[in-house]
């Protein structure tokens, strides 16, 4: 999506301090990694799952399961959208039951991401539980979902586009908030 | 990517790029047999007739698989129970479907040509699941899809066709995409089976087997109808077996660690010999996985996305 861009909600120290604080909270909020396992959601989910992970062993000397999740297959849009997205695999090559899982994303904004990433997740298996963390929430949910760990609350409007740049997938690092450019 | 094709009729009109993209679409699909829970909700409400005027069961069974694990419903139209027998003519079916809305048609018919009649008359798209000795579009993908498995790519990699390449709708419709994808083809037959016409399709064409076997990548054994014995195209069954049969010994020619193929359902011990098809380097059970998973890619691609379906 296009748009010019407005302002710069986060850089790289800023992407950094989120996610260690989201680090922490996760295993503050489930007191400890027991049975912890992170799933990122394609595309942005997965390089924010993996520096979560990183930074959880740093601090704590385990190396949580990492698994990826394409929800292509369950967005309930296929047939509005013009163009049709690209599959990508799943691999969750662990087992999900009883574990508590935590989805990784990089905006929360409808929730209708989020709502087909948790039915994808419950075609894998049935966790304890589910809890989601996202670096940005941008606000103007559909549905009844929020998340339990956030990097940044950014009040938007719908004209607005958040664009999440990550080293691992666009060899910047930085959220910036941008105009929609009406075509 | 665009997928811009209603139907898929054959290979001939499809391009390497767009091959390769029902291939690289198959392999998340790959990953879903192997759940658990094999179902997900993404063609919810869409209907797939499967309009068999063949008997087929691996075909048929393959496609319907596919789409009940993408959550589309099926509907079984076959030749035994159905108005053909009171000689519906496939003109009035084709209207038929039209009537009922459906999504997508697969369809399988003696006729040459008859999939492509379906796909001019119907708003649905058509998939070919075999048409007469036209083609066979959805056995040659799965056929690369389990090459490129196995072999990682096609550039300079040796395939051998072997047997009743006349009759074989599966050997024209891997040849095509085989040259495509930049494949080196080679059909083998005797003369009977392989007449000097078949040169048509610009692949290298032999009665000798074991000339071609060495540095072989793929040897793929086409099951023998034998009827066709009955019709005087080959002296005898036992004679077809030590001239083009594929055995343990006759493998090693290829000194490579060659992959052997074969479509189903086999004649052991005549195209393949048994301890060859249970071996290692036999594919064969893979090829029905494989199957599986690239229908469910071809399906998706059809009918999964919501633009205007675009005449091509």
């Amino acid at each position: 999506m296009e748009g010019t861009p407005k302002n710069r909600i986060m850089d790289e120290d800023g992407i950094r301090r989120a996610i260690s604080r989201i680090s922490h909270e996760i295993v503050e909020k489930n007191k400890g990694t027991e049975n912890l396992v992170l799933v990122g959601i394609r595309t942005r989910g997965v390089p924010l799952a993996e520096r979560i992970q990183k930074r959880i062993a740093e601090f704590e000397n385990v190396l949580l399961p990492i698994g990826l999740l394409d929800i292509t297959l369950y967005r309930d849009d296929l047939s509005t959208i013009d163009v049709q997205p690209v599959i990508h695999e799943t691999k969750v090559s662990f087992s999900l039951e009883g574990k508590t899982v935590i989805l990784v994303d990089d905006v929360l904004f409808t929730g209708r991401t989020a709502r087909a990433a948790l039915d994808a997740l419950i075609d894998l298996g049935r966790p304890q539980k589910i809890q989601l963390a996202v670096l940005i929430d941008r606000g103007h949910r559909e549905l009844p979902i929020r998340a339990d760990y956030v990097g940044k609350n950014v009040p938007t409007s719908r004209r607005e586009i958040i664009s999440v740049c990550l080293e691992e997938t666009d060899r910047n690092e930085e959220v910036l908030l941008l105009e929609k450019t009406t075509s | 990517m665009k997928w811009k094709h209603k139907d898929l009729l054959d290979l001939e009109n499809l391009t390497a790029e767009e091959i390769k993209h029902i291939l690289q679409t198959a392999i998340p699909m790959k990953e879903i047999l192997r759940r658990p829970i094999k179902k997900l909700p993404t063609l919810r409400g869409k209907s797939v007739v499967l309009l068999f005027y063949e008997p087929s069961t691996r075909t048929r069974t393959s496609f319907e698989s596919a789409a009940k694990i993408l959550g589309a419903d099926t509907t079984n139209f076959s030749v035994v129970q159905s108005s053909v027998n009171k000689g519906e003519s496939l003109l009035d079916t084709a209207k038929t479907l039209q009537a009922m809305n459906v999504d997508l048609v697969i369809v399988r018919h003696s006729s040459s040509g008859s999939a492509e009649f379906l796909a001019d008359v119907l708003n649905a798209g058509v998939i070919n699941g075999g048409d007469g000795q036209h083609a066979h579009p959805t056995q040659a993908l799965l056929d690369y899809f389990t090459i490129q498995d196995r072999l990682g790519s096609f550039e300079g990699k040796k395939i051998v066709i072997v047997g009743d390449i006349l009759h074989s709708r599966v050997a024209r419709s891997n040849v095509l995409g085989l040259k495509k994808l930049g494949a080196e083809v080679a059909l083998v037959g005797p003369p009977t089976l392989l007449p000097p016409e078949m040169s048509y399709l610009g692949v290298k064409t032999s009665h000798d087997l074991d000339r071609e076997l060495p540095g072989a990548d793929v040897v793929m054994a086409l099951r023998l109808q034998l009827e066709r014995q009955q019709s005087g195209l080959f002296p005898s069954i036992r004679e077809y077996s030590k001239l083009y049969g594929l055995n343990q010994e006759r493998i090693q020619r290829t000194e490579k660690d060659t992959i052997v193929m074969h479509p189903g359902p086999m004649n052991r011990g005549v195209e393949i010999a048994s301890d060859l098809a249970d071996s290692v380097q036999s594919v064969i059970e893979e090829q029905v996985t494989n199957g599986v998973a690239v229908r469910m890619a071809l399906i998706y691609l059809l009918i999964g996305g919501g633009v205007a379906h675009v005449v091509d």
